[in-house]
């Protein structure tokens, strides 16, 4: 069978089964330390597990294989390009480890950093790169060497907003005629919904949810997806309750009608969120709310002021 | 690095000038007066002569094939101790050590016991293959390299260790064996540590000789090495002792600040 399925077990860290189709881009997304970067360096081999990971119908664990002879592409946070080689020697570095004769494979890494439009700095070190520059040069690295599994662990963490949208489109362009399967950990709901055709929520060691980028962000399970797409979420048994923030009405006294939808709390922070305040309330459950800057004032919205938070049950969608 | 010139935070404490300006004097002076005591006008006549130059080649071959053995053995043990786990390596980190503290003439004494004519090495070897290492060019080697080696592998291990492995996991998932991976990247990112360590190896060898006395004698034109031919030197003929001592000062210094330019300056 084509394509990825692994059933990661890291003792202690993390338990994830996943199955993807050739050419998937899989965001896994969940906040620090639910086990998203475990999960990349188990398949890479960089951890131990048990469980089993078989690429394109190859068992890759049983028997176990090294590293070195997985196929994979690891990009990392921090680039880790080799300091002492040049950026044309980095990128050729993959393909003379799995035998390419010297001169061809530094032809085909100019043509990566071509692609990357990076050429003009090919025979710059790494020490003379800016993060942007140097995480082109990474990605280059790890995508030449033709890697049936792409692990992108935060590409863009680190980079200047307007370089890491700028590589954000880049690489939405190679993955699409990559086709072997990617996986990118990210913090930035923009990349799952740019990039990936499958969001992979993982919280706490465990996998959350599993499903498109539209799915997972209307109907969020974790407070974590909640606030990247901007909802609140609640579970309810074993359903989930999610309502936008605009949808949220503040008073400072006990509001009329159902006692479902309606929590005394207090709040937490207010920020200004485009041309509404954001507040973010203590309630039990914690809420955020959209309010006019007017509503803000006149209620004496700030940390520490007790309010009623209520929400329309027609404003509340409900899912499994 | 601050932005003072040091003067707006009061004089130094003359509890920290007064040791400290004799630690100075005890290290110039007595170089010093060596340059000054010097006899000159004999510095080429001795150089010249063959017992010299004998002494001079013995020390030359010595100190480099020391530090050619440091860098071919050594970095190997080095590796191994910085990225292998394997049961006894404290134990034998902390081994490896021992000879920097060792009093040199002890190093001559267990070499002697390990590899002498009757040691327990040296016996077998002799029977099997008529060979004995004492009283040979090759036995100031084996005795420079004993003494030498601690220094040249702490180096490079802590190179090693300061580098850490991370490069070593980024070779590994771009397909790279160990051995290319300790070639094309381990190698080079630890490039300084290793030249650190063998000029302090080539240091440690050259200025080498209680072990080498005890283990390998002092006979002119085979095993007498400088240091030694200073020491034969001193008891007789003095003069001819100090410039002995400022031939080899002289080559010390001259080779430490070539060193010192191409390498030791880079970060």
């Amino acid at each position: 069978m084509r394509g990825l399925s692994a059933d990661v077990r890291v003792d202690g860290r993390l338990e994830a089964e996943l199955t993807t189709e050739p050419g998937a881009v899989v965001a896994v997304i969940g906040p620090n330390g639910a086990g998203k970067t475990t999960l990349l360096r188990a398949l890479a081999g960089l951890v131990s597990m048990t469980g089993s990971v078989e690429v394109d119908g190859v068992s890759w664990t049983r028997p176990a294989r090294l590293v070195r002879d997985r196929n994979v592409g690891l990009v990392f946070q921090d680039q880790l390009l080799f300091p002492h080689l040049t950026a044309v020697d980095n990128v050729a570095f993959g393909l003379r480890s799995r035998g390419v004769a010297g001169a061809e494979a530094e032809t085909t890494a100019r043509d990566w950093l071509t692609r990357f439009a990076v050429a003009e700095l090919a025979d710059r070190k790494p020490g003379q790169l800016s993060g942007g520059q140097a995480q082109r040069v990474a990605i280059a690295r790890a995508l030449a060497p033709a890697p049936s599994l792409l692990l992108l662990d935060e590409p863009f963490a680190g980079l200047d907003v307007g370089v890491a949208t700028a590589l954000r489109i880049e690489l939405a362009r190679h993955l699409a005629s990559y086709d072997g399967i990617t996986l990118l950990v990210t913090h930035d709901a923009l990349d799952a919904l740019t990039l990936a055709d499958t969001v992979l929520v993982i919280d706490d060691g465990r996998v959350a949810q599993y499903g498109t980028p539209q799915n997972v962000a209307a109907r969020p399970r974790t407070d974590h997806v909640a606030r990247l797409v901007g909802l609140n979420v609640i579970r309810e048994h074993d359903r989930f309750r999610s309502f936008s923030p605009s949808a949220v009405t503040v008073s400072l006294a006990r509001p009329e009608g159902s006692a479902r939808n309606q929590w005394h709390g207090t709040v937490l922070s207010a920020v200004t969120h485009g041309d509404a305040v954001r507040l973010l309330v203590d309630a039990g459950p914690q809420l955020i709310a959209d309010v006019t800057p007017g509503a803000t004032v006149e209620l004496g919205l700030v940390p520490g002021r007790e309010v009623w938070v209520s929400v329309k049950e027609t404003a509340i969608s409900t899912y499994a | 690095m601050t932005d003072t010139d040091g003067r707006t935070l009061g004089r130094p404490p003359l509890s920290l000038v007064i040791p400290g300006a004799l630690a100075a004097a005890l290290l110039v002076l007595p170089l010093v007066t060596l340059v000054l005591d010097t006899p000159w006008r004999n510095f080429f006549d001795e150089l010249g002569s063959t017992v010299v130059l004998d002494a001079l080649g013995i020390t030359a071959i010595a100190s480099g094939v020391t530090v050619v053995a440091c860098v071919l053995l050594g970095t190997p043990l080095a590796w191994l101790l910085a990225r292998v786990e394997f049961p006894g390596r404290a134990v034998l980190r902390a081994a490896v050590t021992v000879p920097l503290v060792l009093p040199p003439v002890v190093a001559g004494v267990a070499l002697v016991t390990a590899l002498g004519r009757n040691g327990l090495i040296g016996s077998v070897l002799r029977d099997a293959t008529g060979i004995t290492l004492p009283y040979t060019i090759t036995a100031v080697v084996t005795a420079h390299t004993f003494v030498s080696m601690p220094f040249y592998v702490l180096s490079v291990e802590g190179a090693l260790r300061a580098s850490g492995d991370k490069y070593d996991v980024v070779a590994a998932t771009l397909g790279a064996t160990r051995w290319t991976t300790f070639r094309r990247v381990t190698l080079p990112l630890a490039m300084p540590g290793l030249v650190a360590g063998a000029a302090l190896a080539w240091a440690r060898s050259l200025g080498e000789f209680g072990a080498t006395i005890t283990f390998a004698g002092n006979y002119p034109g085979t095993t007498q090495t400088m240091p030694s031919l200073i020491y034969t030197t001193l008891q007789s003929r003095p003069e001819v002792a100090r410039t002995l001592s400022m031939i080899l000062l002289v080559v010390s210094i001259a080779i430490l600040a070539a060193l010192r330019n191409r390498w030791l300056t880079t970060p």
